[in-house]
C-alpha cells in the first residue's frame, strides 16, 4: 500500500519525503484547496522546487484542487488545473464536476483522483466519475465500515485510497456545511472548516470560552487544556445533557486495521494534516513507514508497536484516537 | 425581449445563455414540498399527504432521504402515496437516499431509479449514474456550485437542479445567466437547513443505543432533537445521521428577487406541525394575494424555533437579516 502524506509547505514536503512517504499531496496558496489557511501552501516556484525534491527521491506529488468554484471563480480553477498539468504532477485531486470535466477534456493525460470532498461513498458514484472523467483513484469519505470499504473496492472501477490517521471529519466530506452555518465559510466554498478568522477566545470568571462565529463551542474551566473550537467537536446541551453531542475531540488512527485494509484491496493510505508542522509530518510519516514496512515483512503477525501508538496518541487532537467509522460501534 | 438581469453586475461566462422567458418579471414560480426528513409513524405520513393532496402545492417530493433503517413507509407504500397525489393533480418526484453505504441501499435505489412512472430526484452521484439518459432532478445535497457542473449533468438528462443551500443570491444570479437551456432552478425557501450527513447516528448515540439496534428512536423526535449551546442558544437539530439547523430558513420575503432571477420553483421542507398554514402562506404570496414581506412575517410565527436567511445574503447561514 502506498503511503500518502500531507505537506503544507516545502519543509513539510521534505520531511515527508525524507521519512518514507511514497507520495505527498500539496495545494496552491489560495481557496482552491481544502486547507486554505494563512501562511500555508505553495507558491508556484516552491511547488517546482518541491516536485523536483520529491522526484529526486522517487516520491510522487499530488496537487489537491478540491473545493467547489462558483461561476465567477471558475477561471482561477482552470488556471490552477493548467498549472498542475504544466508542472507535470503525478495526480490532480479534484472534487467539483465542472473542474473534473475541464481537466479531463483539456489535459487528457493528466492523472485524476477524486477527492474525499467528492463524497463518493458507493461504487455507482465511483463509476460515474470513472465513466465521465476517467478518474483512476478515489479517496473514500470517512463513513464506511471496513467491510463496506471491501465491498466498494470489489465493485470499484478505480483504485481506492482511504484515510488512516489524523483529524477525523465526522461528517461526509463535501456534504458538511456546519462551518458556514456559523461563519459563512465552509470547506466547499472557502477551503476551511471552523476558520481561525471567526474564532474568539474569551476569558470569563470561571475559565475560558471559545466561540466560533459568535457561537459558544466550548466552555473550559480554569486549568483545563484548551482545544481548537472545531464546530463538530464542541460541547453542547441536548435534552438536559451536556456532552460532545456530535463527536469527542479525537483523531483517527487506523493502524491496527492495516491487515484488513490490505485484504480489502486498499491501494493507498492517507495521512491527514497539511495544516500541521514539518516536525509533526516527519514524526508521523516515520512511524507509519515503519509500520507499513513491518506489516509487509510479516503480514500475519502484524500488530502496532505500543511505542508507535503512544507517539501517535501524543500528537493527536485531544490526545485520543479512535478507529472511527471503520469500526461499527463508533457509528 | 426585456432583460431583467441587464442592470445587474456583469459576469464573465464562456457560454452565456439569454435569460429564459420564465425570467420575466411577473413570472410565478411553482411551489414544491420537499421529502419528509424526519421519521414519522405511517399513520402520520398518510395523514400528512392526505392534507397535501388538497393543498395548493404543485410538486411533491416523496421518499426516505435520510436513513434506510426508517421502514415505516416502504417502497410500495410510497408509490401508492405517489399515485394518490398524482390523481389530485400533483407532479410527483421520487427522492433517493442521500448517503449510500450498503448494498441493500443500492438495491432500493435501483428500484426507485428503475421505475418510469415518476421522475426521480437524485441525492447522490450514484443515483445520477443510474438515471443517466432519462429526465431527472438533483436535490440540494448534490454539489452543483457552478454552471459547468450543470452543463455536464444536463448532458446526462438533468431537468431540474436545486441550489445548494449554502450558496448566495449572487451566485444564483451567476448560475441563472449561464445555466444550460431546459434546466429548471429550484430554491429551498422554507425549512430547517440540511447541514451535514454522517455514518454516525447522533440520535441513537444520544440515547446510548448502537446504530444497528436503534429501536427507531428517531420516531420520538418528529422535528428532530435540538442541540443548544452551553449559553442556551438553540443551534442545531440532530435527525439521525443528519444534522440540520435549529432555525428555519425563510426566503419568502425574497420572492420578488426570485421572480426577477427566474427561479422556477420554491421548495418548502416539511415540519410536523402547522404545515398546512405554511403552504397557505406561500400560496397566497405566490398568487399575489398577500405581500411577500407580510407572509414572511406570519411564517416566522409557525416555526419550531425561529427564522434564518443568512446564506442568501452571503452571511453565516444562521444569520437572520429579514427577521
Amino acid at each position: 500500500m502506498e503511503l500518502v502524506c500531507p505537506a503544507g509547505n516545502l519543509p513539510a514536503l521534505k520531511a515527508a519525503v525524507d521519512n518514507g512517504a511514497n507520495a505527498v499531496y500539496i495545494g496552491f496558496r489560495d481557496d482552491t484547496n481544502a486547507r486554505h489557511f494563512a501562511g500555508l501552501n505553495f507558491a508556484p516556484n516552491k511547488m517546482v522546487e518541491g516536485i523536483r525534491y520529491a522526484r529526486g527521491k522517487g516520491v510522487r506529488v499530488f496537487i489537491a484542487l478540491n473545493t467547489y468554484p462558483r461561476p465567477d471563480g471558475f477561471g482561477r480553477f482552470e488556471q490552477a488545473v493548467d498549472k498542475a498539468a504544466e508542472l507535470g504532477v503525478d495526480a490532480l485531486i479534484a472534487a467539483d464536476i465542472g473542474v473534473l470535466d475541464y481537466a479531463s477534456r483539456t489535459h487528457p493525460t493528466l492523472n485524476l483522483h477524486l477527492s474525499v470532498q467528492g463524497s463518493a461513498t458507493n461504487y455507482e458514484a465511483l463509476r460515474f466519475y470513472h465513466e465521465q472523467f476517467g478518474i483512476r483513484r478515489a479517496v473514500l469519505p470517512r463513513v464506511l465500515s471496513i467491510s463496506q470499504v471491501k465491498h466498494v473496492i470489489e465493485q470499484s472501477p478505480v483504485d481506492i485510497e482511504v484515510f488512516a490517521f489524523g483529524s477525523l471529519c465526522v461528517m461526509v466530506e463535501g456534504r458538511c456545511i456546519l462551518s458556514s452555518y456559523a461563519t459563512g465559510r465552509s470547506p466547499n466554498t472557502y477551503g476551511a472548516c471552523s476558520p481561525a478568522s471567526h474564532v474568539e477566545w474569551i476569558e470569563t470568571d470561571s475559565g475560558l470560552d471559545t466561540r466560533l462565529g459568535g457561537v459558544l463551542i466550548q466552555r473550559h474551566p480554569k486549568g483545563e487544556n484548551v482545544g481548537y473550537p472545531t464546530l463538530c467537536k464542541g460541547t453542547f446541551n441536548t435534552d438536559g445533557l451536556t456532552y460532545h453531542a456530535i463527536e469527542d475531540p479525537v483523531s483517527l488512527n487506523a493502524m491496527e486495521l492495516l491487515p484488513e485494509m490490505q485484504a480489502a484491496g486498499v491501494k493507498a493510505i492517507k495521512i491527514e494534516g497539511r495544516q500541521r508542522s514539518p516536525v509533526y509530518v516527519a514524526q508521523v510519516t516515520k512511524i507509519w513507514r515503519e509500520a507499513l514496512d513491518s506489516f509487509e515483512r510479516s503480514p500475519s503477525s502484524f500488530t502496532p508497536k505500543p511505542e508507535w501508538t503512544a507517539a501517535l496518541g501524543k500528537v493527536s487532537e485531544g490526545a485520543q484516537t479512535t478507529l472511527g467509522p471503520y469500526h461499527r460501534p463508533w457509528q | 425581449m426585456s432583460c431583467p438581469l441587464g442592470t445587474q453586475k456583469q459576469v464573465t461566462m464562456n457560454n452565456p445563455q439569454p435569460p429564459t422567458a420564465s425570467a420575466q418579471s411577473g413570472h410565478r414560480p411553482r411551489l414544491s414540498l420537499g421529502p419528509i426528513t424526519y421519521y414519522w409513524p405511517k399513520e402520520q405520513v398518510d395523514a400528512f399527504y392526505a392534507m397535501v393532496a388538497e393543498a395548493p402545492v404543485d410538486i411533491v417530493y416523496l421518499g426516505e432521504t435520510i436513513c434506510s433503517k426508517r421502514n415505516q413507509v416502504r417502497h410500495e407504500d410510497w408509490l401508492a402515496i405517489a399515485e394518490r397525489l398524482a390523481e389530485h393533480g400533483k407532479e410527483v418526484v421520487l427522492s433517493t437516499l442521500t448517503l449510500l453505504e450498503a448494498e441493500s441501499e443500492l438495491k432500493r435505489l435501483r428500484a426507485i431509479c428503475g421505475q418510469d412512472q415518476f421522475m426521480v430526484e437524485a441525492n447522490d452521484m450514484g443515483a445520477v449514474r443510474l438515471l443517466a439518459g432519462r429526465p431527472f432532478a438533483i436535490g440540494p445535497s448534490v454539489n452543483c456550485y457552478n454552471d459547468r457542473t450543470l452543463s455536464v449533468l444536463a448532458k446526462q438528462g438533468l431537468k431540474r437542479w436545486a441550489l445548494p443551500v449554502e450558496l448566495t443570491r449572487e451566485t444564483l444570479e451567476q448560475m441563472q445567466r449561464a445555466k444550460p437551456a431546459g434546466v429548471e432552478t429550484e430554491v429551498m425557501a422554507y425549512g430547517r437547513l440540511p447541514l451535514a450527513y454522517s455514518a454516525r447516528c447522533f440520535t441513537a448515540r444520544h440515547k446510548h443505543l448502537p446504530k444497528d439496534d436503534c429501536r427507531d428512536v428517531c420516531m420520538d423526535y418528529p422535528d428532530g432533537l435540538v442541540v443548544n449551546t452551553q449559553d442556551d442558544q438553540q443551534f442545531l437539530v440532530l435527525n439521525g445521521i443528519q444534522t440540520q439547523s435549529a432555525h428555519t430558513v425563510n426566503l419568502l420575503a425574497e420572492l420578488p428577487a426570485m421572480r426577477e432571477l427566474g427561479v422556477d420553483i420554491l421548495r418548502i421542507s416539511p415540519q410536523s406541525q402547522r404545515m398546512d398554514q405554511v403552504i397557505a402562506l406561500f400560496h397566497r404570496a405566490l398568487s399575489d394575494a398577500l405581500e411577500p414581506a407580510e407572509a414572511s412575517a406570519q411564517l416566522n410565527a409557525l416555526m419550531p424555533v425561529g427564522p434564518c436567511d443568512g446564506y442568501w445574503h452571503g452571511e453565516a447561514g444562521m444569520a437572520a437579516t429579514a427577521a
